[in-house]
């Protein structure tokens, strides 16, 4: 398959070293991986707290992006993240992630350490406009989503 | 007459039943002189002349015409930059056809035009090729090693020969791209010219990259479309442009029969301007779980309860009990309808007593968009049930001639009864949507007054689908008189605003929610 060598490339660089912040859960296959980030500073929005993170990768990766979610978890703490461009039901707008935004050069590690910065540099304790229905009826794949990217100075 | 004109109606055409409704109905010529003529109009049409407000001029394209415009352009660029074809198709892509911005860039600044398109002096002496390169890391696919072919283009992001194929594999199969494949290195935005396409893609995926390619001359042209009808190889061509949509609403008629909106591609939306559409139909999707618009064929009559169905199209209901005469929209006395006071049509708004507080406030808009909602909603059920009914109909009348061998009935005013009322419902689905954005000012009431004159003379037409069969074949004429009521109420209502707004006649409250 494609993606097999990348992975596994990917996943020794993962667990030999990572950015402060960013940790490795649970990588037992090549198809799906569990990821904790952090945000470093002290945006009151995000203090002291963890969020998981959750890769699909498909046989294409890292031609195709992978499928990256927040995933909620009761014990330990994963929360959603606050923020105009994730819905509350985990599903993250960001352009770097969708068709066009995407390089095969990115991988699992640069789309964290995006994230931990995408959440950093906000300020709006709000979840995007019209989160309620979004999560209610939305029963497309995020991939397939056509998210409008409008504002990515947030 | 001009039977040009009349190359592409499926029906008759909308003048031929304004002027004289009784002779042209049952005269078929035209049909016959359509046919003579595709032999030798098919060719080249002339682009259709606008009769009416609410038409605009446009043309419609066969794939090989618009080949033969696509070559015919390369070869007149290609003549005046002295550049073989194969290079000039690939800066007209390049600059999305734009011939004049092309020409002026070739002049201007010639090696840096060719540079851009990846067809640079450099690329002459150098053309696109593989390399091997000694200690090389592919950052796509981690793979190494001295005998990786590789493979960069000039801003010099290198990837393996794999990686390469995949990544325009997916570009070209999975997604569709062709003409603005971009360089697989992060944030670049070289375009993958095609010369080194060709050296990296196998046979089979560069017919499927030059198909593309093709299409990519009428999505950049801003005056084609391609027609959305499914599996429809037309594309239409018209001048109207994306900022004058506010002052027209461009509906354009394919050679496949089907009616769409050359500015946003969805059917026939006549009055309402796209705009508008696109907010009404956002609405309708958000509100969805208020609207109580309740599909059920149902009701209760409103003076002997005993239950009523509705089987066909028309919203004039007559109680099978009591024989009172409702109507199925606002429930109220038939009678009192089409006469001046009463109006099914317009919304009353309560006077501003009523609605002081907040609470109060809401509940009123949420019933004026109800108003428009059901009504909207109606007619677009209405549509439905109306053809049903024409198609059982139909097949009833065929069945009746096969087996009692009865003499050849006339059905081809039922046919266009039919198609009118299609149309007609369709104008009248849209009115309300435009009624609801609609400020009101002096023109408001002859809106409303037009939409209410087309809506009697639609439920007239739609009531006579419910006739009983044997009784159809005497009621011709009167059916054709209706129909022609129809439509020419329909052509007024277009016309009067059409023109009030290229006018500037109508303002509309689109912050409304
Ligand atoms: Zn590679
Ligand atoms: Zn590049
Ligand atoms: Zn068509
Ligand atoms: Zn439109
Ligand atoms: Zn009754
Ligand atoms: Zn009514």
């Amino acid at each position: 398959m494609f993606a097999t060598k990348r992975l596994q490339k990917e996943l020794i660089k993962l667990n030999e070293k990572l950015p402060p912040g960013i940790t490795l859960v649970k990588a037992d296959d090549l198809k799906e991986w569990l990821m904790d980030i952090q945000v470093m500073d002290d945006n009151p929005i995000y203090k002291d707290e963890t969020y998981r993170l959750k890769f699909t990768f498909s046989g294409n990766y890292p031609i195709e992006a992978p499928e990256v979610v927040f995933t909620p978890v009761q014990t330990p703490s994963r929360p959603i993240p606050l923020h105009p461009h994730i819905y509350s039901n985990g599903i993250i707008c960001l352009d770097m992630l969708a068709r066009e935004g995407w390089s095969p050069v990115h991988n699992v590690e640069s789309v964290c350490v995006s994230l931990q910065s995408m959440l950093t540099s906000n300020t709006k304790r709000e979840r995007p406009e019209g989160d309620d229905k979004f999560v209610k009826y939305n029963t497309r794949r995020p991939k397939d989503i056509n998210f409008v990217f409008h504002d990515n100075g947030v | 007459m001009d039977s040009d004109d009349d190359f592409n109606s499926s029906q008759l055409s909308d003048d031929e039943i304004m002027d004289d409704s009784d002779v042209a109905l049952d005269d078929d010529s035209d049909f016959e002189m359509d046919q003579d003529d595709m032999g030798f109009d098919s060719q080249d049409k002339d682009i259709k002349p606008a009769k009416h407000a609410y038409e605009v001029d446009f043309k419609v394209f066969s794939p090989q015409q618009i080949q033969s415009h696509q070559d015919k352009q390369i070869e007149e660029v290609s003549n005046i930059l002295g550049q073989p074809p194969e290079a000039t198709a690939i800066l007209l892509r390049h600059l999305r056809w734009n011939k004049e911005r092309l020409i002026d860039q070739y002049m201007d600044k010639t090696e840096e035009t060719l540079e851009s398109a990846g067809l640079g002096e450099s690329s002459e002496s150098n053309p696109p090729k593989l390399e091997k390169i000694a200690g090389f890391v592919c950052d796509i696919c981690c793979e190494d090693g001295p005998e990786l072919d590789t493979f960069a283009m000039r801003c010099g992001h290198r990837f393996c020969l794999d990686c390469y194929r995949q990544y325009l594999f997916t570009k070209i199969k999975d997604e569709g791209e062709a003409a603005r494949i971009r360089c697989p290195g992060e944030g670049c935005t070289r375009i993958v010219d095609s010369k080194s396409l060709d050296l990296l893609v196998s046979e089979s995926l560069k017919d499927r990259y030059h198909e593309l390619l093709t299409r990519t001359y009428v999505d950049d042209k801003e005056n084609l479309r391609w027609c959305p009808a499914p599996n429809c190889v037309f594309a239409v061509e018209c001048g109207v442009k994306d900022k004058e949509l506010m002052k027209v609403v461009p509906t354009v008629h394919c050679d496949c029969g089907h009616y769409f909106c050359f500015g946003c591609s969805l059917n026939d939306h006549q009055p309402a301007p796209c705009s508008l559409v696109k907010k009404w139909l956002k609405k309708c999707e958000d509100d969805s779980e208020t609207a109580n618009w309740i599909s059920a064929n149902t009701k209760e009559c409103s003076k002997c309860n005993s239950t009523i169905e509705k089987n066909g199209g028309c919203n004039h209901m007559t109680c099978r009990k009591c024989r009172h005469e409702f109507c199925w929209m606002c429930m109220g006395v038939w009678s009192e309808h089409g006469t001046s006071w009463y109006n099914c049509n317009r919304y009353e708004e309560k006077s501003g007593s009523e609605a002081r507080d907040a609470q109060a406030k809401s509940r009123q808009s949420l019933e004026r968009y109800l108003h428009y909602y059901n009504r909207y909603a109606n007619h677009e059920q209405s549509a439905k049930l109306d053809k049903d009914i024409y198609l059982k109909t139909e097949k009833k009348m065929t069945q009746l001639q096969n087996t009692s061998g009865m003499s050849w009935i006339e059905v081809q005013f039922l046919d266009s009864a039919s198609q009118a009322l299609q149309q007609c419902r369709q104008t009248l689905k849209w009115t309300y949507a435009f009624a609801y954005y609609l400020a009101r000012n002096n023109l408001t009431e002859i809106f409303e007054d037009n939409q209410k004159d087309l809506e009697m003379a639609v439920e007239n037409l739609s009531e006579m689908f419910e006739k009983p069969i044997d009784q159809l074949q005497g009621l011709k004429v009167d059916m054709l008189d209706r129909t022609a009521y129809c439509t020419k109420r329909r052509i007024i209502l277009l016309e009067d605003t059409a023109q009030n707004l290229r006018d500037g006649m109508f303002s509309f409250e689109l912050r409304k929610s």
